[in-house]
């Protein structure tokens, strides 16, 4: 299994993790997965809604104290 | 069909106003969606290369803006244009009362652009007012 990029967007507000997130996008190859890291709840919903549209795949959210945890695959 | 079309007009000097325009543009740029933002009167300015940096709060959620850590406009433009092809364009109009030029301008800023374009090229979508 591949590591995941971690982004880490603590502290910025909507929507800086999500540009975060797709900037680091850029730079990886298909198949391989982002972690953001974010703060701000308003991005932990909107980025699965962003994944969804563009057509990547969203592995998964969890929240550890106050960060939420957004996992994205890669898809094209 | 549905046009993906955002036509954007930034005039305002505002923080509020600024980061809205900002962040319709990159998201909606990012999100498929063919935008154009078309800056004219006290917007014009933060557009330039030696422009200013900091725009002023119009209310209270301003002044909370500029504490926290909101990204910043100028970053959210510069994000929409790299990351989502969007197109930001002066008015002409505005370029010639202030008598600079495209070489006067950001990198990412585009041609500048007259109302008569502007007006056709935003027909079929939506149209955003800032």
């Amino acid at each position: 299994m591949t590591e995941k990029r971690v982004i880490d967007a603590r502290g910025s507000f909507c929507p800086g993790p999500l540009m975060e997130l797709i900037a680091g996008l850029k730079m990886m190859q298909v198949g391989e997965e982002a972690e953001v890291l974010s703060t701000d709840k308003g991005s932990a919903n909107d980025i699965p809604e962003w994944v969804k549209k563009v057509g990547h795949a969203h592995i998964g959210t969890n929240e550890e104290s106050g960060v939420w945890h957004v996992t994205v695959r890669k898809m094209k | 069909m549905s046009s993906n079309r955002i036509s954007i007009i930034l005039t305002s000097d505002k923080r509020e106003q600024l980061q809205m325009a900002a962040m319709i543009a990159s998201v909606g740029a990012v999100s498929g969606n063919e935008v154009t933002v078309f800056i004219s009167m006290n917007a014009l300015q933060y557009f330039l290369k030696d422009g200013p940096e900091r725009a002023p709060a119009a209310g209270a959620m301003g002044e909370i803006l500029e504490r926290k850590k909101v990204p910043h406009f100028m970053t959210l433009f510069e994000q929409a244009v790299e990351l989502g092809d969007a197109k930001i364009l002066p008015c002409s109009m505005a370029m010639d009362v202030l008598e600079v030029g495209h070489q006067d301008m950001k990198p990412f800023v585009g041609e500048a652009m007259g109302l008569t374009t502007f007006l056709d090229d935003a027909r079929d979508g939506q149209v955003w007012s800032f």
